[in-house]
């Protein structure tokens, strides 16, 4: 099938606001190429779970499209045109199953030595769209992104936070006394004065601290059964004859919230929860590298205004199919290496906060959970600059501020 | 450290004059010339019946923010300080091919850019340099080994080339394999049997002309309970393959001689501090290789030794990926590798920055041992022949 031979009824089986999208731009879709175009609807087909971040987003360039005469149309996808696709492709399901089909898009780009010409499409798409679209105007508030790394560590002395520091100030004699709670009291504070939906948010790669019951929260310990119930799929999909890693894949990326139990009364935070255990590589077995995706996964569909990402220590490292069938009661902790897990993600934090609007704004603060050291990063404060300044965590966000 | 380019070439040119400059500067080695290729280092003082070459594969995929970055350098006090002032390094080499372990390493081996399906296991497509060496040379099967690091890699000893294939190539040992049946997979050694990290939770069922474990006595002169007891000393699947390769060197010299690093790959799991460990184990094991060359009568002398990734891994700024944990962007980045060669023929303390393919390795060896790699895409090497 091609996306011209595309008709209303073939969007039937998404879900309701999925469907509305598709078949009133039915017109703009049709007249894509074929290399491209699953890769929208695997965004249109979830619209309903989506973070208004990423609807407006996703509204937005569907607008852009619609707008475009088929001349243009033309030109803006020119060179996805000229990729080369095979039958198989062709026929396969893309529109009821366009992730799996973007999935096998990717292996033949490997295998046929088309990957860079998609990339070099890809991104003179990006370029063109964002000159088109006008960017989201900057938020009300500057974005403030917080990273609690180290718990449970006694004594480390390494040099931490080396990748930020040139960035922010770097903070040698905080007071260390309440300082998770005065964090969670900041988020909680923004939230009440900004009042966004998925807007303010709090992840935890262990058990969640005492928060505001406003913030969008995920944590590694309250999805323990999550996990569990997945792993338990898991083993059964592997242990079934002539199975192998696409069929898992695929296994995966059908799994629904209801399949394992999961079932708060939000939808979409249902939704975003479970892809980060189907979706994320290794956040079944280290929840160290669990927070770092969930962060990422936040900050790029959900675009918060407020996000504290407290890393707490993972499981020591063993076999892959022991670590990820172990039972809970068997697991050993590796504290200082989950120390440097979280000093990276912390990095990786910051650089995907600054890929949002407003970056010039944005706060970001890195702290050593229970010890004297920070980077705190905000338009306020000297970049590459050691302070010797004693503060606890209310002061030094209101220096940041 | 960012790179910033209008094209791959741009920033693979960039990446290649940071590794050359931070060589110049803290390996104190000298900027060659393409033109100046040295008879006086040349290969011809070691005849060819007696010349080897080892191969090792840095792998699976390290960045430069992790390894010739200035931060990065600490991860690699053995390439620095001992192996590189010894080496002919190559600061631009770039592979244009599926950037998937297997295949990758199928493609080192074939000096094609394969297309073979990374988690299958099947031989590769084109013949590989062990099958130019034996057929060309009439080498028997015990003068070319691989030690590789786990079922995946299984089939790499040989194509499916229909002129060259079954029987030609190189015998492949699996060392997790080999201890799993001796240990039927005892918890006691569970730390040196993980896994194949891209698919953790499968591995190609075995096939091909694997090493089996009753061999071990018989070519190995290794007691399934030595090797047991001795595997019990290590800590990871990369020291127990350097462990059986060191084994193959003493009891059978072979001339040709490949070892497939992978603890690099944990990377995978989105574990940094994991990832650094498998890169400073590598640059370990990487020198233990070169000391163990050095100590063997059989091989000082008449030895080259090349170390080299198969690919780097994605890099923070391209937001397509997640930095580290994985190399799927085919940005120019993960592409964009090294090599240093050392040992017989090669001058010592010279960087190159001039690209090279992935596909050079292969040509470059069928001249420095006398074969001819005819179906081969790379050209040989001018400076190390």
């Amino acid at each position: 099938m091609l996306p011209s031979d595309l008709k209303s009824e073939s969007f039937k089986s998404y879900a309701p606001e999925a469907r509305k999208l598709a078949v009133e731009n039915l017109t703009a879709l049709r007249q894509l190429p074929l290399s491209f175009l699953p890769g929208m609807l695997r965004e249109v087909i979830e619209y309903d779970y989506k973070f208004p971040a990423e609807r407006r987003s996703l509204d937005k360039e569907i607008a852009n499209l619609r707008s475009l005469s088929h001349e243009q149309l033309q030109q803006w996808f020119q060179s996805f045109a000229q990729i080369k696709l095979s039958q198989n492709l062709e026929r396969f399901d893309w529109v009821n199953s366009p992730a799996q089909f973007v999935e096998q898009l990717s292996s033949h780009l490997w295998t046929t030595h088309q990957l860079d010409t998609f990339r070099t499409a890809a991104i003179d798409y990006a370029d063109k769209l964002r000159v088109a679209v006008p960017p989201d105007p900057p938020p009300p508030i500057g974005r403030l992104g917080i990273a609690v790394v180290g718990q449970d560590v006694s004594e480390y002395n390494e040099a931490l936070f080396r990748k930020l520091r040139p960035h922010g100030a770097y903070f040698t004699k905080i007071k260390p006394e309440n300082g998770l709670p005065q964090l969670l009291e900041t988020v909680a504070s923004r939230a009440k004065t900004h009042p966004i939906p998925y807007a303010h948010w709090y992840i935890d790669g262990g058990q969640e601290a005492a928060h505001d019951p406003g913030l969008t929260t995920v944590s590694y310990n309250a999805l323990e059964p999550t996990r569990s119930a997945l792993l338990d799929r898991m083993r059964s999909e592997v242990a079934r004859p002539g199975n192998g890693p696409e069929n898992l894949r695929t296994f995966m990326a059908q799994v629904r919230p209801a399949d394992l139990g999961v079932k708060s009364g939000d939808a979409v935070l249902d939704r975003f929860r479970v892809k980060l255990l189907t979706e994320g590589s290794g956040t079944q077995i280290f929840s160290t590298s669990f927070t770092q995706w969930a962060a990422r996964e936040s900050l790029r569909r959900a675009q918060p205004l407020t996000l504290l990402v407290r890393f707490a220590p993972r499981q020591r490292q063993k076999p892959m199919n022991e670590m990820l069938f172990a039972k809970a009661e068997q697991v050993e902790l590796d504290p200082v290496g989950s120390l440097v897990d979280g000093d990276m993600g912390a990095y990786y934090n910051w650089i995907n906060q600054q890929r949002l609007p407003g970056e010039e704004q944005s706060s970001f603060l890195v702290w050593f959970e229970g010890h004297n050291i920070a980077v705190a990063i905000s338009p306020t404060l000297p970049r590459g600059t050691h302070s010797e300044t004693p503060a606890d965590m209310r002061e030094l966000l209101t220096m940041m501020a | 450290m960012t790179y910033k380019g209008s094209s791959p070439q741009e920033l693979a040119r960039q990446l290649a004059l940071t590794r050359r400059d931070f060589l110049r500067t803290t390996a104190g080695v000298a900027l060659g010339s393409a033109l100046l290729p040295s008879q006086l280092f040349g290969h011809s003082a070691v005849p060819e019946k007696k010349r080897k070459v080892v191969v090792i594969t840095f792998g699976g995929g390290a960045r430069d923010q992790e390894t010739f970055a200035p931060e990065g350098q600490e991860n690699i006090p053995h390439l620095i300080k001992d192996l590189i002032p010894q080496s002919t390094f190559f600061t631009q080499v770039v592979n244009r091919g599926i950037l998937g372990h297997y295949v990758a390493t199928a493609s080192l081996a074939t000096g094609v850019y394969e297309t073979v399906n990374n988690f299958a296991s099947i031989p590769p497509e084109y013949p590989t340099l062990f099958e130019y060496f034996r057929r060309d040379l009439k080498r028997p099967a015990s003068d070319a080994w691989v030690v590789a690091p786990s079922n995946g890699f299984n089939r790499i000893g040989e194509s499916s080339h229909r002129s060259y294939g079954p029987g030609l190539g190189a015998q492949v040992i699996l060392p997790k394999h080999l201890l799993s049946a001796a240990t039927r997979d005892s918890a006691d050694y569970a730390h040196l049997l993980r896994d194949n990290y891209e698919t953790p939770l499968y591995a190609p069922a075995l096939g091909g002309s694997e090493f089996e474990l009753q061999q071990l006595g018989a070519m190995l002169k290794l007691s399934v309970e030595d090797f047991k007891s001795h595997a019990l000393t290590l800590s990871s699947a990369d020291e127990l393959s350097v462990y059986i390769a060191k084994r193959l060197m003493r009891q059978l010299s072979p001339s040709l001689l490949w070892i497939t690093m992978h603890d690099i790959d944990i990377a995978h799991a989105g574990a940094f501090s994991l990832y650094i460990d498998g890169i400073r184990r590598t640059d370990r094991l990487c020198l233990e290789m070169w000391n163990a060359i050095q100590s063997d009568p059989e091989y000082a002398g008449n030895t080259t030794m090349f170390i080299l990734p198969d690919f780097g891994r994605d890099s923070d700024e391209d937001a397509g990926g997640n930095g580290f944990q994985h190399h799927r962007t085919g940005d120019a980045l993960s592409r964009t590798t090294w090599m240093m060669a050392m040992g017989a023929g090669v001058r010592e303390g010279v960087v190159y920055d001039r690209p090279l393919g992935s596909t050079d390795l292969v040509p470059t060896i069928g001249g420095i041992l006398g074969f001819n790699a005819s179906l081969a895409q790379g050209k040989p090497i001018a400076e190390l022949l």
